[in-house]
């Protein structure tokens, strides 16, 4: 077997990690997009803001610490605790459902029946006042993310996997570097997509929600509240949002430019479609692998290297000539 | 004596003239954004330095000193709005803190003569004072970090690196390519093998080039990395198992918030630094004393000694030490930027002078001059310990390869000047 064939196996295996990370952020917008038809431009925020306060209650750290300071004179940072993972996870979800009702509550619920632009332009004021918001709660400075979810066991693992490496050089004389938080965040989207269709499917607040989806007048008519119905489902992107925020914090500490993983996101959103789920992670998956294998074969010997961010784009952009609504999108017949 | 009476003359003017305006120097900063991690110390340290001028000495020469603000989230448009937007309040010395904001303000601050300082970053080859009169990047540029990787590299290798691999990771900016020219000639000149893995912003996601170092083995890694690119990277390099003493990165790729999210895998990382570590230097008690006890700091207080700090701090002295110096030049405390670049371009900061600011060792001592406004080039070495979380200096600020580097200015400064019909003004 040729070396260049055994590296291409690596590269793609890599990629197909990859993109289900990219996955993990474009789930939070499909959730929201096929909800409510919002194209959510905050959901990178979300998951920087959720994966902040996951840091910032782990710690301990007062929230808006420095406001506080600045108005009281006092000298306030942590309130000297440290919070089990689990609880903080916990409790890092209660903030987020409260975040998601008070974006229904007070900015969506006074734009029902706006146009989708407005609605978007909406969420690009959102993006922007919830980084202000996290900065102001927890403070600009990188914070290390280290989960341990039963004490000094169960944490998050990072590094080589060591079976792999042995297997493949076995088999093939090269060892392939597979990142054990990549294998961890493919077991935890896999969990996620099987409980969020499970929701759906077997719940009678997910069959609302696949009602609202459907037809919003219909879902009224029947009694479906819609105010109810888009809590939960900004909740749902904020649990994605969480789960997304852990695995990228976990790699490069939480910091501002976890918000800019969105952009990772809308390739796979292109490609996969803005109403499927499983068009996430199928997107997700042939845009991992194919910006990866680009790279190894062409980018990185011919043109230079650093072309995954723009051949994303490019890959989406020619399955959207052949298929606008995306692999798996629904399309959309708009007859005279 | 010249000193005194200068001080003399200073003091008089001072009590014999009118009221006098602040002293101001612009921060083109950014705490938002994906850079701000880095940018808030190093704003911090900036402002903290002349507010504790103000504090402790009354100003430079007895006139207050001034710092405004404005954001830039280390974005060039936003950058150059803020130049515009400042540039009308008697600016001394802009530090835009970012080599693409640089590149556009070069000809902006040429045309309005205004100087500005870009320490250790920037357009290298403004180190020839002869074609950029308004502009400063002393004590060092990337031309002298990509001298200094090379030159410890030798260090360790017995002067022998013919036939070793050598990777550059670099951001994917003006910034990241800055060092390639450099390593090509030193690589003809020492005979090492180089390869470029370039990260595009922000640097979130680098399997690719880590996975190409997996296979290609270089020996050694240096990179030229800024904001979450650093992180990722060391990161990155713990998860491979490439040896951290053979990764070294550039002075912004060198702070403890790079290295602290790789925890323990991240020991034994190196990174160039033009400035020491740490703060145990008198110069500290003054800042706790003047300047965070009195509540009048820019930030809490948890930043100071880190190194963006430290290089904040670095950046203040010298910029004030050059307003000293032009004060000195031009007889009056009452300066404005014009006599400002004659202060910086006669700047000279000895082992005295350190000592008298409390910063003795801080960084080296050097003077500037009409043709070499890029200072001694001096680079030393830190390394990460991480078990007790702190950089520690391990070589002394040593020279780099001018016979290398010079031409490359040389030539670069030329090709600006031919371009701008810019005539020799050094004698």
């Amino acid at each position: 077997m040729s070396e260049q064939f055994v590296f291409a196996l690596e590269v793609t295996l890599n990629g197909l990690m990859a993109g289900v990370l990219y996955a993990l952020v474009a789930l939070g917008f499909v959730l929201i997009y096929k909800a409510s038809g919002i194209f959510n431009f905050a959901q990178g925020v979300m998951a920087l803001f959720a994966a902040m306060t996951l840091v910032g209650i782990m710690d301990g750290q007062v929230p808006f610490s420095h406001l506080i300071n600045a108005i009281f004179g006092t000298d306030l940072h942590y309130f000297g605790w440290n919070v089990p993972a689990l609880l903080a996870i916990a409790l890092t979800v209660c903030v987020m459902v409260l975040l998601a009702w008070c974006v229904q509550r007070f900015v969506f619920r006074h734009l029902v029946g706006q146009e989708p632009i407005i609605l978007f332009m909406a969420t690009i004021g959102l993006a922007y006042f919830l980084e202000g918001v996290a900065d102001l709660m927890w403070g600009s400075e990188i914070k290390t993310l280290n989960i341990c979810l039963f004490g000094e066991s169960g944490c998050l693992p990072q590094g080589i996997n060591e079976t792999i490496d042995a297997v493949t050089y076995e088999w093939f004389g090269y060892g392939f570097f597979i990142d054990n938080l990549d294998i961890t965040a493919t077991i935890v989207a896999a969990i996620l997509v099987v409980a969020l269709i499970a929701f759906s499917q077997y719940t009678k607040q997910g069959r609302a929600l696949r009602a609202v989806a459907d037809d919003h007048q219909a879902a009224l008519s029947v009694g479906i509240s819609l105010n109810f119905i888009w809590v939960l489902v900004w909740s749902l992107a904020g649990f994605v949002a969480l789960v997304a925020g852990i695995m990228w914090g976990a790699k490069s500490g939480v910091q501002f430019s976890l918000s800019l993983i969105a952009l990772k996101a809308l390739p796979v959103l292109m490609l996969g479609g803005f109403t499927s789920i499983p068009g996430a992670i199928v997107g997700g998956l042939i845009i991992g692998v194919g910006e990866k294998l680009f790279e190894f074969a062409i980018g990185a010997p011919f043109l230079g290297g650093a072309t995954e961010n723009w051949f994303a784009y490019v890959l989406a952009l020619v399955f959207l000539v052949f298929r606008p609504q995306g692999l798996f999108g629904e399309k959309i017949i708009e007859r005279v | 004596m010249k000193m005194k009476l200068t001080t003399l003359a200073l003091g008089a003017a001072l009590a014999a003239g009118p009221a006098l305006a602040d002293l101001t120097f612009p921060d083109l900063s950014y705490r938002t954004g994906a850079y701000a991690a880095g940018g808030i110390p190093f704003s911090d340290g900036y402002s903290d330095y002349f507010t504790l001028l103000n504090e402790r000495d009354g100003g430079i020469g007895g006139v207050k000193t001034r710092v405004i603000e404005c954001e830039t989230a280390y974005n060039t448009e936003k950058g150059v709005e803020c130049y515009e937007a400042t540039k009308g309040e008697n600016p001394l010395v802009y530090q835009p803190l970012s080599t693409g904001i640089t590149y556009q303000l070069i000809p902006k601050v040429s045309a309005d003569g205004i100087p500005m300082h870009t320490m250790g970053y920037g357009r290298t080859s403004a180190a020839n004072g002869d074609t950029f009169k308004w502009v400063f990047n002393y004590p060092a540029n990337y031309w002298n970090g990509a001298s200094g990787a090379i030159n410890h590299i030798l260090d360790i290798n017995d002067d022998d690196i013919s036939g070793k691999k050598i990777a550059l990771v670099y951001h994917n900016s003006a910034f990241g390519k800055e060092p390639i020219r450099t390593l090509e000639e030193l690589a003809k000149k020492h005979g090492f093998e180089l390869s470029l893995l370039p990260v595009d912003h922000p640097g979130q996601e680098q399997k690719s080039q880590w996975l190409q170092i997996r296979r290609d083995r270089p020996d050694y890694v240096i990179m030229y990395g800024w904001g979450v690119m650093n992180q990722v990277a060391i990161q990155e390099a713990a998860n491979i198992r490439f040896p951290m003493e053979n990764f070294i990165g550039i002075w912004w790729s060198g702070a403890e918030i790079d290295v602290l999210p790789a925890g323990d895998k991240a020991n034994g990382y190196k990174a160039l630094s033009l400035t020491a570590v740490g703060d145990d230097f008198p110069v500290y008690d003054d800042l706790r004393k003047y300047v965070l006890e009195t509540g009048k700091a820019a930030g809490n207080g948890d930043q100071l000694g880190t190194v963006p700090y430290n290089r904040g701090l670095y950046a203040a002295m010298l910029a004030a030490e050059a307003a000293k110096t032009a004060q000195e030049i031009h007889g009056t405390p009452d300066i404005n930027a014009a006599m400002m670049r004659d202060g910086m371009e006669a700047l000279e900061l000895t082992e005295e002078k350190m000592e008298a600011l409390g910063m003795a060792g801080f960084g080296p001592t050097f003077s500037v001059s009409c043709r070499n406004h890029g200072g001694p080039g001096l680079v030393g070495v830190t390394q990460w310990d991480a078990s007790a979380k702190q950089w520690n200096l391990i070589s002394e600020f040593a020279p780099t390869d001018m016979d290398v580097i010079q031409p490359l200015i040389d030539a670069d400064s030329a090709a600006y000047a031919a371009e701008n019909n810019l005539e020799s003004r050094c004698e």
